[in-house]
This record gives C-alpha cells, sequence and structure tokens, in this order.
C-alpha cells in the first residue's frame, strides 16, 4: 500500500473497493436517509468530512498513541469531530439537520469511519490517509447518491424538491410509487446495485459455501 | 402501565431497529450466518440496550440538559452539545464492566457471546437507541421499556434473518448476488413483512 499513488488510493475505494458493496461498512445510514436527494447530499458530505479528518488526525498521531486504548482515542476524535458537523448544520442548515435527525449523530458509529481509520489510518502517513479519507467517503456518496435519487424520482417524482415527473395529484400523469419512500425499498436498489457492481467486476463474486454436484449418472448408463 | 407496554410493542415490532430504522445494519447483515450466535449477539444487545439507554436517560436529565445543572448551582449551563461524546463513552464503558461481570461471574455466558460482546460498542442500534431516547424526551420509565423493545426487536429480526440464511446456503442463487446482494433481498422482504405491523397499538 506504501507505494501507491494518490489517485489510486482516492479513485479505487469508489468502484472496485466499495464501501458498501464490497466491505459491508456503513451500511445504516445510507438506507435510512436516502429519501430524498438533498438530505443524502447533506449527509454525503458530512461523512466524508468526517472520514477525511478522522483519518488526517489519527493519522497524525499513529506513533504516539498505545494500541491497548487506541480505540478509545479514535472514537473520542470521531465523536468531536461529529459535534462539529452537527453544530453547522444546526447553524447553518437547521431544516435538513431536522430531518437527518439522529443520523448525523450515528456517524460516530458508522463502520466506515471506525474501520477506515482502524484499516488504513493506523499504517500510514496523514496525507495519503486524509486522501483515503475522501475516497471512501466518496464511494459512499456514489451509492447514496444512486439509491437517493432513484428513490426521490420514483417516489414522488421529483429531484432536489424540483418536479420531474408531474403526479396525478398535482394534475400530470406519473403515478407515485409509494414504496419507494418505505424501507424495504432502499435494500432491494442497494441489492440491485450490488448485483450490477459484481457483473462489472467479476473477482467481487463470493463464492458459493455449497457447490452442487453435476448428476453423477454416467452418459449411456441407462 | 399500559402505556409502557405499548411503547415497548411498538419499539419490537412497528420501528424495529433493525428492519424499519436500519439501525445496526453492519453487524446485522455480517453475524446472521448461524441461528445461534444471532442468538448471543441478541441477547448481549438486549442487555446492554436495557442498561444503556436509561443510564444515558439519566446522564442527559441531570447533567446535559439545559438547565440540567441547577442543583449543582448552575442554572445557565447548557452541556447538550456534548451529548454524542458522553453516550458513546458511557455505552464503551457498560460494554467494558459487563465484559468483566460476565467473565468474573457467568463464565458461560461470557464464552458464549465471545467477540461480540466489545463489537457492540459500534453498533449503531445501540447509539440509535439512546438518540432517539433524547429527541423524543423519554422519562427514565419510559426510556426502560424503551431500552428492552429496542434490544429485543433488534434481537428477534437477526434470530429470523439468520434461521433463512442457514437454509438459504443450499439454493442456487445468481453468481452477482451471492452472498451479501441476496441478503439484502431477504432483508427487504422482511422489513416488507414488518410494515404489516405498522399501526399497531394497545
Amino acid at each position: 500500500m506504501a507505494t501507491a499513488s494518490t489517485k489510486t488510493i482516492l479513485i479505487k475505494p469508489i468502484f472496485m473497493d466499495n464501501p458498501i458493496a464490497l466491505q459491508i461498512l456503513g451500511v445504516c445510514s445510507a438506507l435510512a436517509v436516502t429519501t430524498s436527494l438533498q438530505v443524502t447530499l447533506v449527509m454525503c458530505v458530512a461523512l466524508t468530512t468526517v472520514t477525511a479528518f478522522s483519518n488526517l488526525f489519527i493519522s497524525m498521531i499513529r506513533n504516539y498513541m498505545p494500541s491497548s486504548i487506541r480505540i478509545i482515542i479514535q472514537m473520542t476524535i470521531i465523536a468531536s469531530l461529529v459535534i462539529l458537523v452537527d453544530q453547522v448544520l444546526k447553524a447553518y442548515a437547521f431544516e435538513i439537520s431536522k430531518q437527518l435527525s439522529v443520523f448525523v449523530g450515528l456517524i460516530i458509529t458508522n463502520c466506515i469511519v471506525m474501520g477506515r481509520a482502524e484499516a488504513f489510518a493506523m499504517k500510514n502517513p496523514p496525507i495519503p490517509s486524509f486522501m483515503d479519507g475522501i475516497g471512501n467517503g466518496l464511494g459512499y456518496s456514489v451509492v447514496l447518491i444512486v439509491v437517493g435519487t432513484l428513490r426521490e424520482l420514483f417516489g414522488s417524482g421529483t429531484l432536489l424538491g424540483i418536479t420531474i415527473l408531474p403526479s396525478v395529484a398535482n394534475g400530470g400523469w406519473y403515478q407515485p410509487n409509494g414504496l419507494m419512500l418505505l424501507a424495504p425499498s432502499a435494500f432491494f436498489i442497494i441489492a440491485f446495485f450490488i448485483w450490477i457492481l459484481r457483473n462489472k467486476y467479476d473477482e467481487q463474486v463470493e463464492k458459493n459455501e455449497f457447490e452442487m454436484k453435476p448428476h453423477t449418472i454416467e452418459k449411456g448408463a441407462h | 402501565m399500559e402505556h409502557y407496554l405499548s411503547l415497548f410493542i411498538s419499539a419490537v415490532f412497528v420501528e424495529n431497529m433493525a428492519l424499519m430504522l436500519f439501525l445496526g445494519m453492519c453487524t446485522f447483515l455480517a453475524v446472521s450466518k448461524k441461528v445461534d450466535t444471532a442468538i448471543g449477539l441478541g441477547i448481549a444487545v438486549i442487555v446492554v440496550q436495557t442498561i444503556t439507554v436509561p443510564v444515558n436517560n439519566l446522564i442527559y436529565n441531570y447533567l446535559l440538559k439545559d438547565g440540567a445543572l441547577a442543583w449543582a448551582g448552575m442554572p445557565d449551563v447548557d452541556l447538550s452539545f456534548l451529548g454524542f461524546l458522553c453516550y458513546i463513552g458511557v455505552i464503551a464503558a457498560m460494554v467494558q464492566i459487563l465484559e468483566m461481570f460476565l467473565d468474573k461471574f457467568v463464565p458461560a455466558l461470557y464464552n458464549a457471546l465471545g467477540v461480540f460482546l466489545p463489537l457492540i460498542t459500534v453498533n449503531c442500534a445501540i447509539l440509535g437507541a439512546s438518540l432517539f431516547m433524547v429527541e423524543r424526551s423519554y422519562t427514565f420509565p419510559e426510556s426502560l421499556a424503551y431500552g428492552v423493545g429496542a434490544g429485543a426487536g433488534w434481537a428477534l429480526a437477526i434470530v429470523l434473518l439468520a434461521a433463512i440464511r442457514e437454509k438459504m446456503k443450499y439454493s442456487d442463487v445468481p453468481a452477482g448476488l451471492r452472498g451479501l446482494g441476496i441478503t439484502f433481498m431477504t432483508t427487504g422482504l422482511m422489513s416488507l413483512g414488518f410494515m404489516s405491523f405498522s399501526g399497531l397499538t394497545l
């Protein structure tokens, strides 16, 4: 990893090593905040900022941290950053922070932040760690934006609050798909996203635990 | 009493932590391959939720809330911005204490839970329940009912999913969907099922 260029570190997590689709990190908030695109975008920016800066700070002090208490130190750094983000959101985007409700706070336990701090920032110098944080934040954002766009467009016929498909209730032709705004649709969309991604990159396909045996009857046995 | 029972029921079914609010998803997807481990983790989550939500409720009401420090002679102090740091600290400490307690007095359960106990600290369902408790300003008994319910709901969901996945490993799933993909699909269908509970009240 030491020789990897900055660009690779930045680009790789977006599709090749996507935190949500491949590393199973940070799924919780990915599903809950995606009913409208605007909220999704704010969440993406918040998470990318926190991941990047927590990676930066943790990497800066990585050589001075006794490993037995590193988790607590990481938690404290992450929690402080999240408090900052939360206060900024409350001050400048109060409406959105109300809609995000507890999910800003839940960035603390978002596995992407902890996972990257533990897996990358503890072993690498500050600048690549910062880039890795941004890269993973972007990988998360790509999934979130895709899910958010689909859900808002088909769920209420709007994008960022602007009407794209005029709904029947407002005299248009589009019958909004209410399921898109409810919980299950997020699971299905992410499942399809993973399916598409894994068809493109074959090496991401998981092995079957049990291979089905071919039929054992030899040719001409009957 | 009915009020608390209704709060409990709604936390288990209507607002199921895992299936309706998507909390604790990472562990939910990663540790649901076997029913046995799922049951162990579920019990651990119930125990930790039952302790942390009421404790965080006390901390919020007597230390952090605007004017809460009046008993200490500081009525104008509002420390609620320190909330996140305190809750996660309480959770980490509680998990640690629980781990030491179990190790000393109930070694059987300690061995059964194994590595999942420390993992609970970073489970969003735990922190999520505390944050919801603050946002909805529950009283102390309410927070107790909510904590138990939230834990029980999550445990129920992960045991159900593990049971489905145990059966599913014999099925022939399309290559790209294998593993994570099909698990998402299953969880989506389960969540669809749990939606039939919405509006359930006592």
